[in-house]
């Protein structure tokens, strides 16, 4: 018993989740941890699939951690840095690029 | 008073079988990703992810990554969501503010999208691996037995997948110094 199909579908749902809370908030800090969701979505069905596909699967997920981690550190201090020039973290106020 | 103890010890047998704890586990890691992306305060959307990634290391317990398991509650629970919560205490962002959730049009735009996207994962999914390149069920598990857990994942990652290794430890001394840069004030 390997669980193979309820852990897929379960990460499935956990992206979507991550993906819902992208589209739907505007607060920067809770869109980075809904993509960190999202990365954690992406680990289970890489472990999931380990199970049958080999031990590989493990290592990517490693792979996985280490750039998330890096993704934070950098993230967390654009967010810093962005909210010392604008005193906000509301998407709606943070329009640069915007034509 | 035989039976009662029988009844009682299915109960226990059930309770503690794995899709029991699977499933389980995987109701609080979709409820608590469901309270994340809803709460109004930061605070609380970030201690609802911290839930998620514990419950999402059970999960990786039960299907046969125990190592990556621990790491996941050093890395995830401990590390990073330490890191988002202290930097929401630091731009003093605790308490709730004016939601900063979309109207109605980016609500339904955000269902209609992540409903779509399950869709398409729920068919990738339901297609799976083709059964040519699947190993023997137990192959992990077996050469877990064999080499340790930790031995099976660090075999590879220092043999076959030694150059990424080195890779990320530049992409970390990256990341530190971007960082430093991007948040100190003047250098």
């Amino acid at each position: 018993m390997t669980l193979l199909g309820p852990a897929l579908a379960v990460s499935a749902v956990l992206f979507a989740l991550g993906v819902a809370g992208v589209v739907i908030r505007r607060n920067v800090i809770v869109i980075f941890m809904c993509v960190e969701l999202m990365l954690n979505a992406v680990n289970l069905t890489f472990i999931a699939l380990a199970q049958r596909l080999g031990i590989q699967g493990h290592v990517f997920v490693f792979f996985v951690m280490a750039v998330a981690a890096a993704e934070a550190a950098v993230g967390l201090a654009i967010i810093l840095a962005v909210f010392r020039h604008r005193e906000t973290v509301d998407l709606k106020d943070i329009t640069l690029l915007k034509g | 008073m035989g039976e009662v103890l029988d009844t009682v010890l299915a109960f226990f047998g059930w309770l503690g079988a794995r899709e029991t704890l699977f499933w389980a586990f995987s109701g609080i890691a979709v409820a608590c990703a469901g309270m994340c992306i809803t709460r109004r305060s930061p605070v609380a959307s970030a201690l609802y992810l911290v839930v998620t990634m514990f419950s999402l290391a059970v999960l990786f317990a039960l299907l046969d990554a125990q190592f990556i398991a621990v790491l996941q509650i050093l890395v995830y629970a401990g590390a990073i969501m330490v890191l988002f919560l202290f930097v929401i205490m630091l731009l003093n962002l605790g308490r709730p503010g004016p939601s900063d959730l979309k109207g109605p049009w980016g609500l339904g735009l955000g269902a209609a999208l992540s409903g779509l996207l399950l869709l398409q994962l729920g068919a990738l999914g339901a297609a799976g691996p083709p059964e040519a390149i699947q190993l023997p069920e137990g192959a992990v598990a077996a050469l877990q037995a064999q080499q340790g857990v930790v031995g099976a994942v660090a075999r590879p990652l220092f043999s076959e997948y030694l150059i990424p290794f080195e890779i990320t430890s530049v992409l970390l001394l990256a990341a530190m110094v971007g960082a430093v840069v991007l948040a100190k004030r003047r250098l």
